[in-house]
């Protein structure tokens, strides 16, 4: 189920206002009641306890193979029609970009070897995509954990929501690239400061919903949690992290995206061997072909990280989505 | 077979003056903003070791708040609830609850769910494979072993309710607090397991509070019906004994005097002297 995350969820909590997401990017939300609870001990009516009973395996998958076909055909089409109308566009030589078969003619060993070295700064695409990632998941790998650490806290505490909350309201604006020379000061070295810029783009997300989702955790599993006598480590991985599961998966995804946004952004002006700076230094030698392919790994490679959090989602969330 | 409920109780029960559990003067108000509501006043209670409770009286009147209080999980306005002369101020295990609603954790299994219940009371005292065995025979109490590698999501109401019921009971508590717990279920069901919880009181001679709003339900299954009256304010109209025999059988019973006249009394309180403030303003 596709479900725009709107601004206006959960805007009114009991303790004050907190937005659903940072950006209105389409995510997948498990549908799951968003229930205010009030501060009293009454086990609140939830209406997420009831669920449809899955369907056939079998009946699933023969439908899977039709909808694969479904879904891969029309967008090939569509990429063949664009491919043919840019290609007649710019095809005259005095074009100022160029078409799909001078790419092809000039950047065809970037597109063919993605791992090719050729010398230190001569690699192939694949490879600068690499160091790009791996920048990507130091960031990122942080700003999940501590993202997740600090919704927690403000989800749980009305007071550390109070204190934190307009702060990171005002943070989370703040673009990527403006964070740049602060952390370049600060770190006086090009890649902590990129990997900097990407785990302060996408904490935000993440604190922002995982707080919404330890918010929405049912007074019914804190009373048997109250009842066990769980200690806080224990409430922390045995309740808060499974019940807010889909919502904490939501933050990340968004976080993911933003981080690739950033790291290209930010490897443009820090250098190195990124995918980012790649495209800089192509544009600095007018080698357009190079630029145009590079756009396409950046796309293709966003795209399946989004797909991979979103999947590693779709995994941990299993028990919480049934109900 | 199951172990004795709990095998400290019988040194204390020798002293008969002592009251087991005892709600004393208990008054709660929940104040919302500038708005108090006053829910339960003068509410004094004194339940014995193995008594089955039933506590009725028309919704909203406050019953869940008083079993909340019980359980820890709220706190009285004033008063006091003793559990074997300890003041109650917290929740925990010794006053297990099941929930009108289950309650259980929907990315569990049913063995987990019932498993994190007995790792948490007994994870010093019990031996890993003593904690899966008794995991399993209270799952089989409720006959809930076929099920066990089930999530809640998979399983029907009925079996979600024993799920819930076996989680309290591997906890051996010292009482049992049950709020509503058949009330969503279809007829059928619920009196399959009010038989179950009948033969498990039986069997191990647990002290009961049960919530409900049905009456043949309340006379079925308890030693004693304790009826509230209708809120704001509610507090105990009438405290009746249920003088009926164990084991008690559903079909029989129908025709048995005392059935008959308890269940009238009930009945006569709830829909006579007390009724539903909603039914009065719908008339
Ligand atoms: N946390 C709370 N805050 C304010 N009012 C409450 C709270 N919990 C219960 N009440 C009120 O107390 C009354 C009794 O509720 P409850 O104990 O749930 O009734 P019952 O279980 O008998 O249906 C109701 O009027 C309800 O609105
Ligand atoms: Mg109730």
């Amino acid at each position: 189920m596709t479900a725009h995350v709107r601004s206006t969820d959960f805007v009114e909590t009991s303790a004050g206002r907190l937005p659903a997401t940072v950006a209105a990017i389409p995510v997948e939300v498990t549908p799951k009641a968003a229930n205010d609870q009030g501060d009293g001990p009454v086990p609140a009516a939830h209406e997420n306890t009831d669920q449809p009973t899955p369907r056939s395996r079998f009946a699933g998958l023969a439908e899977k193979s039709g909808e694969w076909l479904a879904n891969i055909v029309p967008p090939l089409l569509v990429v063949l029609a664009l491919g043919l109308i840019w290609e007649m566009a710019f095809s005259s030589p005095t074009a100022s970009l160029p078409p799909p078969s001078k790419i092809w003619a000039e950047a065809k060993d970037l597109i063919l070897d993605p791992f090719f070295v050729m010398g230190p700064q001569d690699i192939g695409l694949g490879l600068r995509v690499m160091t790009s990632l791996q920048r990507v998941a130091i960031g990122f790998g942080l700003a999940a954990i501590v993202g997740v650490l600090l919704g927690a806290l403000v989800g749980q505490s009305v007071w550390a929501m109070r204190g934190l909350d307009p702060v990171f309201q005002v943070l989370r604006t703040v673009p990527p690239l403006a964070w740049l020379p602060i952390s370049l000061a600060g770190f006086r070295d090009a890649n902590p400061s990129a990997i900097f810029v990407i785990f302060i783009t996408s904490i935000w997300p993440i604190i922002i919903n995982t707080a919404v989702g330890i918010r929405n955790i049912p007074q019914d599993y804190r009373n048997v949690a109250a009842v066990l006598r769980l200690n806080q480590v224990e409430f922390f991985w045995r309740i808060m992290i499974p019940s807010a599961a889909p919502y904490i998966f939501t933050g990340l995804r968004i976080g993911i995206g933003l981080s690739w946004l950033a790291i290209v952004a930010a490897e443009m002006l820090t250098g190195g061997v990124g995918i980012g700076f790649f495209i800089w230094d192509a544009w600095n030698s007018s080698r357009l072909p190079d630029i145009v392919v590079a756009l396409f790994y950046i796309g293709v490679v966003g795209f399946v990280l989004d797909r991979l959090v979103a999947f590693a989602g779709q995994i941990a969330t299993r028990g919480t989505a049934a109900s | 077979m199951i172990a004795p409920v709990n095998p400290t109780l019988h040194t204390t029960s020798r002293n008969e003056n002592r009251p087991f559990l005892k709600i004393d003067q208990v008054e709660k108000s929940f104040k919302r903003g500038k708005a108090t509501t006053h829910v339960l006043r003068d509410i004094n209670l004194v339940i014995e070791r193995g008594q089955y409770v039933a506590v009725i009286g028309h919704s909203g009147c406050g019953k869940s708040t008083l079993l909340n209080i019980v359980a820890g999980l709220t706190n009285v306005s004033s008063g006091a609830v003793l559990l074997e002369d300890q003041e109650v101020s917290e929740p925990g295990p010794d006053r297990a609850v099941v929930f009108q609603n289950h309650s259980l954790l929907p990315w569990l299994t049913v063995y987990e769910n019932v498993k994190l219940a007995v790792d948490k009371v007994f994870g010093a005292t019990k031996s890993r494979a003593e904690r899966h065995d008794w995991t399993i025979e209270n799952l089989s109490l409720v006959h809930m072993t076929h099920a066990k590698d089930k999530r809640p999501g998979e399983i029907s109401g009925g079996m979600k309710q024993r799920v819930g019921i076996a989680r309290a009971l591997a906890m051996e508590p010292k009482v049992l607090l049950l709020d509503e717990p058949f009330g969503a279920l279809d007829a059928l069901t619920r009196a399959h397991l009010q038989d179950s919880v009948m033969e498990i009181h039986a069997r191990l001679g647990n002290t009961i509070i049960m919530i409900t709003h049905d009456v043949d339900e309340a006379v079925l299954l308890s030693d004693r019906i304790v009826m509230m009256t209708n809120g704001p304010a509610a507090t105990i109209g009438e405290d009746l004994r249920v003088e009926l025999p164990r084991p008690r059988n559903r079909l029989q019973l129908v025709a048995d005097p005392t059935y008959v006249r308890t269940r009238e009394a009930v009945l006569k309180f709830l829909y006579e002297r007390h009724k539903s403030p909603s039914l009065d303003t719908a008339a």
